[in-house]
């Protein structure tokens, strides 16, 4: 056990774990931070996609010793309230069904448009890829992100 | 108008009560006390098994509340239950609140989500309940003004009278409204008078969703409640010997680790009451993460099981099963469902002569398929929170159908139906999967024990060697040509691990003149489940990619030579209890020949498949590419015909979704089994369709009618798996056979 300071969505916060703990599990348990989701543990999903300094970053394969003074964004951090281009592109289409892997998308999503504001569908599907959607949403994430892409640069 | 009286025997009452601070809230529930036991046990209910509950509450501010009385696992009931009850209420759907209603028992009964059922079940019940708010408050303002109900009009949650130019709040009504007897009857609204119902609306819970705001039963917390996980045998075929969880117990966090028995002994499971592994080792502990390491560290035996018997409760009543013991394999399996196919298996149906027509035959094509257990794999690993007190026991349920989990609940952890509470959260997706509440009674024990409310989480390796698969099948076609290339016989013989895969009465039956289904099934020990559009996901691709080489035999176009087949189904039906509705089926198979411009194509790479189940039809036309040796599904086309659509944005994601994982189960889903072991364990063993797979064009269209709604979560995913198929024979001139496709086609 130890006492981690971590910077997350722009505030201080402490949590006292084992240093192997997974962000992930950092955020759920001790930050209450649910946002951020278990899929599967083995980062092959995608669905605990955080931002560590801006970059789309799996938080069940970074151990909280590993973060030091690292900013994390989480998907409560994105926006004040919803308000990220990229949310509201997801608003706009509709895409969610269940729900459940759809914040670590539009993580990953975010994190993309900000390396590349007009990323090429093929760009999309390479980034993206790592994110897995059990309702089969691709379609509309894709046009999501295009979208957003659009509407950011108007 | 029709006229509907809420008092008759599809409605059983109406319950009207005042809330504090002027308000009214409408209660209902229909054939509260005729569900016939035995029905319970069925997903494919009768009709008369429709049974919903919810309430609108409505207050003096006006503000409007409608709670969704089904639970939510992705199909968007959230939004278009919600929207029937709106359209007839005259509410202002932009202002409207949508809540997941509570599971309710005494009050409410049954709640359910399953088998596409939810919208047909709630298209009645749920315009009759907003019609009969709705004319409450015609009254109340009708007595209020003294003028007749009939010269007032309701509109966006306001009443008015035109001739006084007066006009008041639904909120300013309530009260009064509360205080009225419930009418003798209600009109319901006409379809070409609906404004909200058929247009398309966002889902309510959207903005929720994108926030990342807790929705899910993993993400409830509350005070003391502690994380549990259970370890269960490594293989099918294993039970718990023994464990010693003492070096767990002295790490940090852990609170303690035992053994639980899931159901008692005796208990006679019902339909949905399946589990592999009914004694677990279950580890509680303060954080989830210690729970992980934990687990690793408690040492258990695990020893053969040996065959038993136990009482199950399905149509028909109670009956015994014998689960096998042994340690079962794959290949293993082919191997016996390739011996099954020799020998004579039950005879289904039979039509006219078969056997004279096969003697009689020109030509014989037969053709085998296969497929193997899936898993269902909802993004959501199975979870479940409970708190058992002496007071009551608190559940948040991730469950399809809790009315059937109370049951469970009653008999193994021994609490009385009233003291039972669940909250139905939303569901990370279920595809079938959360129609077994094993999880729930898990839960509920392990709150019991350490007197705590205990959160469950099963890791995805829990998830997906626990069991509750698709089963894996097999299936041959034969069919007889005769010397004018006529079909003349269809011989359909199959099964599977551990049910038969056969639909009898399905298409192409009743436009057979000489037709024979024959069934077989082969008990295991590996546990299945409802896998959306149960069976129908396998016979459809084996029947659709049958006809499609039979149409190629013959010489004639696969569109036009099912369109010929259901018309004699429709002209003159061969035998009888044919389950579809040949006009309708011909229909969507008009509808996407039109739209892929079928006729004008050259079709080179693209294949179409068509299938009815759960009460609706659906059919896709599939263009595919080979890149570097790799099968791509470029675009699809699909028309549907699900009666009246209620919400074409919900209706068109559903579909696209559907087709989106009928393609990834089709080139990628399998479990292997070795001594009983799954070989499958995590997403990175267990290949799932991502973005890169996925059609950059999904093009769905509705056959646009006026019939009662029906359901679109499994209708459009069985035919998707042959629509590739044959996509992927016009692509590479190989046939496709077995299931998963991608092992065939790159099999050298």
């Amino acid at each position: 056990m130890a006492k981690y300071k971590l910077k997350v969505n722009g505030k201080m916060m402490e949590a006292e774990v084992d240093p192997t703990t997974p962000v992930l599990w950092v955020l759920r348990d001790h930050l209450n931070l649910v946002g951020t989701k278990y899929g599967c543990g083995v980062g092959s999903c995608g669905a605990c996609t955080i931002h560590l300094n801006g970059k789309a970053m799996k938080s069940c394969q970074l151990p909280v010793a590993a973060v030091a003074a690292q900013e994390i964004t989480t998907i409560e951090g994105l926006s004040e309230s919803g308000e990220h281009p990229v949310q509201k592109a997801w608003l706009s289409l509709d895409v969610a069904q269940c729900g459940y892997c759809q914040t670590g998308q539009i993580m990953a999503a975010s994190a993309l448009l900000k390396s590349k504001p007009h990323p090429t569908d093929e760009e999309i599907e390479t980034a993206m890829n790592g994110n897995i959607c059990r309702c089969g949403t691709y379609v509309r994430i894709k046009q999501a992100i295009q979208s957003a892409a659009k509407n950011a640069h108007q | 108008m029709e006229n509907i009286s809420p008092n008759n025997s599809r409605r059983a009452f109406l319950k009207i009560t005042s809330l504090t601070g002027g308000g009214m809230m409408i209660g209902f529930s229909w054939l509260a006390n005729l569900i016939p036991n035995e029905a319970l046990a069925e997903i494919a209910a009768p009709k008369e098994w429709v049974e919903l509950t919810g309430f609108i509450k409505i207050t003096a501010d006006n503000d409007i509340t409608i709670f969704c009385p089904n639970p939510e696992f992705g199909t968007n009931v959230m939004t278009s239950l919600p929207m029937m009850v709106a359209e007839e209420l005259e509410a202002d759907w932009k202002k409207i609140k949508v809540e997941m209603g509570d599971y309710d028992t005494p009050r409410f009964k049954s709640q359910f989500t399953g088998g596409s059922r939810a919208m047909n079940m709630a298209w009645v019940p749920l315009r009759t309940a907003g019609a009969t708010a709705r004319m409450l408050l015609l009254q109340a303002a009708a007595n209020e003004w003294n003028v007749s109900v009939s010269e007032l009009t309701a509109n966006n949650s306001n009443v008015s009278h035109k001739a006084s130019n007066k006009s008041v709040t639904y909120g300013a009504l309530a009260a009064a409204a509360a205080k009225l007897p419930k009418p003798e009857k209600v009109s319901l609204k006409k379809i070409s008078d609906f404004t909200l119902l058929g247009t398309p609306q966002k889902n309510v819970v959207g903005k929720n969703i994108v926030s990342g705001n807790p929705l899910f039963t993993l993400d409830y917390k509350q005070e003391g409640m502690l994380i549990a996980m259970v370890i269960h045998p490594p293989a099918f075929g294993m039970k718990l010997k023994s464990f010693d969880g003492t070096v767990a117990k002295k790490m940090a966090g852990i609170q303690d680790v035992f053994e639980i028995q899931v159901y008692k002994d005796g208990y006679t499971r019902a339909g949905f009451d399946t589990r592999a592994f009914n004694n677990l080792v279950a580890v509680v502990g303060k954080t989830t993460w210690e729970v992980i390491n934990a687990r690793k560290k408690v040492v258990v035996e695990w020893e053969p099981m040996a065959t038993y018997t136990e009482s199950v409760a399905g149509r028909g009543g109670k009956k015994m099963e014998t689960i096998p013991g042994g340690l079962e394999s794959t290949d293993e399996h082919l191997a016996q469902m390739n011996e099954m196919q020799k020998k004579p298996g039950k005879i289904l149906r039979k039509d006219g002569d078969p056997e004279a027509a096969f003697a009689k035959a020109k030509k014989i094509l037969e053709r085998t398929y296969s497929a193997p257990f899936l898993s269902h794999n909802p993004m959501e690993p199975i979870s479940c929170v409970a708190h058992i007190t002496d007071e009551k026991a608190f559940f948040v349920a991730p469950i399809q159908i809790p009315e059937m989990m109370k049951q469970n609940i009653i008999a193994n952890l021994d609490i009385p139906a009233e003291k039972i509470e669940m909250k139905l959260a939303r569901m990370g997706g279920g595809f079938g999967r959360r129609a077994y509440g094993h999880y729930i009674i898990e839960a509920g024990l392990i709150s019991k024990k350490v007197k705590a409310p205990v959160k469950l989480i099963y890791t995805r390796e829990d998830d997906m060697t626990n069991g509750i698969y698709r089963p894996t099948y097999m299936v041959s076609f034969k069919a007889a040509i005769d010397e004018n290339n006529q079909v003349t016989a269809l011989h359909i013989k199959g099964g599977g691990i551990p049910e038969n895969s056969i639909h009898e009465n399905r298409f192409p039956a009743g436009a057979i003149e000489n037709y024979m289904a024959e069934g077989w099934d082969i008990p295991s020990n590996i546990t299945i489940g409802a896998f959306r559009a149960p069976r129908s996901n396998f016979i459809a691709s084996a029947e659709q990619s049958f006809l499609d080489e039979l149409a190629e035999t013959i010489g004639k176009d696969p569109i036009d030579f099912r369109i010929e087949l259901l018309q004699k189904a429709k002209t003159k039906p061969v035998g009888k209890n044919n389950e579809y509705d040949a006009a309708r089926y011909i229909g969507v198979l008009e509808l996407v020949k039109q739209k892929s411009n079928w006729s004008q194509s050259n079709n080179k790479n693209r294949g179409v498949a068509a299938y009815f189940c759960h009460s609706s039809y659906a059919a896709h036309v599939v263009e595919v590419s080979i890149k570097d040796g790799q099968p791509q599904v470029e675009n699809v086309v699909t028309a549907m015909d699900c009666g009246f659509v209620v919400n074409p944005e919900g209706a068109k994601n559903m579909v696209e979704g559907a087709v989106v994982d009928g393609i990834g189960n089709a080139l990628y889903g399998g479990m292997r089994f070795e001594k009983g072991v799954p070989m499958q364990k995590n997403l990175n063993q267990y290949r799932i369709i991502r973005h890169k797979e996925t059609p950059k064009k999904i093009d769905v269209h509705f056959v646009q009618n006026t019939i009662d709604p029906t359901g679109l979560g499994e209708p459009p995913f069985p035919p998707v798996f042959a629509a590739v198929a044959n996509a992927l024979y016009k692509a590479t001139g190989k046939r496709l056979y077995n299931q998963p496709y991608l092992k065939e086609l790159t099999k050298s």
